[in-house]
């Protein structure tokens, strides 16, 4: 065990610590020294504390990778830069346009984009609703006047009230059903696409690409069949329901730090990426010694330098230069003189 | 990967200076399923001011691949056979840390869609046996894919390399150079 600790990375382990506590603290406050916790809800809770503490561990250790700790660097170093507001309005722009909706994802094919969009939006108005229900912030109670009359209370205190068979009581009542119904057809539509499209068939893996399919249509199925058995059978498979549907959602929650899951955190990278992008522009251009042209930002390419050298690529030439100052082009031709060179020194250019 | 034919007799040879600018392994290239129509071959002339000498480039394949090292988002992996495959679309955030530092210029960055594509050799068809696209297209045979004991025959004068110099850095690949008999790297710069 001692061995097994040692080999883990401290940082990250001291990362992940941390943000369990303050999820147990968020807990604590949120459900007003757990009066609202529901108890029903203790092994969602659990499994809700297990993903954060991977996510963040797992989180901690890719930051400390050479090139996403420049990245993670600059981004924030250009964010908090007299520029501030232009690019805080840019990443809010992008947010909305990339990470919400999902749009650079459209270019690569429409019902692919639509299947995507589907799966997160599914996802993540399903997250919103449980982790405040798991955590005690959100719970209903009957008022004490009525028979019909809901109280919603978000973090111990009353938000809003509604009766029973309204339009409002039945959306929140059965979100999640809607979430799993978007999420299904979703994960129909990524199926498919696994199934017909003959570059997914050969780079597949089953691990990485099947199973997390069928782990969102396990939670979506399982999730509807609750209330599918307290509309229609009355309760009578209530306890089958509600153990396969946890049992999914557990194994979503201990496997999401690990798995494909874990872009969802990684995609985030990409608002700081298109910043790093501009800024360096803004800076000014680096021009290829080959074909003359702007290719990249100096920046950028100082930067890489420095990176790739870290990493044990140091492409620094005899001549004082770099063979990163050359454009990708550059680079082609480069090699593609050094090979003509060779062939021409040899006396011999064929054969 | 769902592989299972993925013959390691096979190798790929590239000999630039055959090349002669016809372009039709660009337009093998964007039939390979895995790139989703998008040719990821490089055909251009090297220098056309001095010469109408043409290049071609695949990716090489590295055996330490400088685009996976520098990919903040470990989106670039390379497999058992050696293959380094295009980045994973999950992952990949069109930083264009690869576009930029890969030796030998061979990722290509999509803007719009904000994702990195290169050649995985035609990976839908190499891992059923069958030979890259490009390969199968080449009139000169400046891209070859066949054995060793094939190129040796047909070419007796040269030999495959897979070494080249960067200043000090030396890096190997997977894919061969051809180059005249008794080479056994490529100086680039
Ligand atoms: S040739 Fe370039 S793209 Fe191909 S593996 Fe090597 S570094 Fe990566
Ligand atoms: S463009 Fe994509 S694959 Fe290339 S280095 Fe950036 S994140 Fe990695």
């Amino acid at each position: 065990m001692y061995r097994l600790v040692k080999t883990l990375n401290r940082q990250a382990l001291v990362n992940a610590t941390v943000s369990i506590f303050v999820v147990i603290a968020i807990v604590i406050a949120g459900s007003r020294n757990l009066q609202n916790f529901d108890a029903a809800l203790v092994a969602y809770l659990f499994g809700t504390v297990f993903a954060v503490f991977g996510i963040a561990y797992r989180y901690s250790v890719w930051l400390q990778r050479p090139p996403t700790r420049l990245y993670w660097y600059r981004s924030w170093q250009f964010l908090f830069s007299k520029n501030f507001i232009p690019y805080a309005l840019r990443s809010l722009k992008l947010f909305l346009r990339n990470i919400l909706l999902q749009r650079f994802i459209y270019p690569r094919g429409k019902l692919r984009w639509f299947g995507h969009l589907m799966l997160a939006v599914g996802c993540v108005l399903a997250f919103a609703i449980t982790i405040p229900l798991t955590f005690g912030w959100i719970h209903f109670t009957l008022d004490p006047n009525s028979i019909s009359t809901y109280n919603a209370h978000f973090f111990g205190f009353v938000v809003t009230s509604f009766e029973l068979g309204t339009p409002i009581a039945v959306i929140t009542f059965h979100a999640l059903v809607w979430c799993s119904v978007i999420v299904t057809i979703g994960a129909v539509i990524m199926l498919r696409r696994r199934l017909t499209d003959g570059g997914l068939i050969a780079t597949q893996t089953f691990e990485g690409d099947w199973l997390p399919l069928f782990l969102l249509i396990a939670i979506s199925v399982t999730g509807i069949g609750i209330t599918y058995d307290y509309t229609f059978l009355q309760g009578r498979t209530h306890q089958f329901m509600s153990v396969t549907h946890a049992i999914t959602v557990i194994l979503f929650l201990i496997w999401l730090p690990f798995g494909k899951f874990f872009h969802i955190f990684q995609r985030l990278a990409q608002l700081g990426a298109n910043i790093y992008k501009v800024e360096g522009m803004k800076r000014g251009m680096a021009v290829c010694p080959h074909t003359k042209e702007e290719f990249a930002s100096i920046t950028h390419i100082e930067d890489l330098k420095n990176v790739s050298k870290k990493l044990g690529f140091d492409f620094s030439l005899k001549n004082g230069g770099s063979h990163l100052d050359l454009s990708p082009e550059g680079k082609r031709s480069a090699l593609a003189k050094a090979h003509y060179k060779a062939r021409k020194e040899s006396g011999k250019f064929f054969g | 990967m769902a592989v299972s034919e993925y013959n390691q007799e096979m190798e790929f040879f590239v000999d630039m200076q055959r090349c002669i600018g016809c372009h039709a392994c660009e337009m093998a290239c964007a039939e390979c399923e895995t790139n989703g129509q998008e040719s990821m071959i490089h055909v251009h002339y090297i220098d056309r001011a001095v010469s109408v000498q043409t290049t071609v480039q695949v990716c090489m394949h590295c055996d330490e691949p400088a685009c996976a090292t520098v990919c903040p988002a470990d989106a670039i992996t390379k497999d058992n056979f050696g293959v380094v495959h295009s980045a994973n679309t999950s992952r990949c955030i069109g930083c264009s840390n690869c576009v930029l530092a890969c030796p030998f210029g061979v990722p290509i960055k999509f803007e719009e869609s904000e994702l990195m594509m290169k050649c995985n050799m035609c990976y839908d068809r190499t891992s059923a046996g069958k030979k890259p696209m490009c390969a199968t297209v080449c009139p000169s045979q400046a891209l070859y894919y066949g054995t060793r004991e094939e190129i040796r025959k047909r070419r007796p004068e040269s030999v495959p390399v897979n070494t080249f110099k960067f200043g000090e850095l030396e890096v190997k690949t997977k894919v061969k150079i051809m180059m005249p008999k008794g080479a056994t790297k490529i100086i680039v710069d």
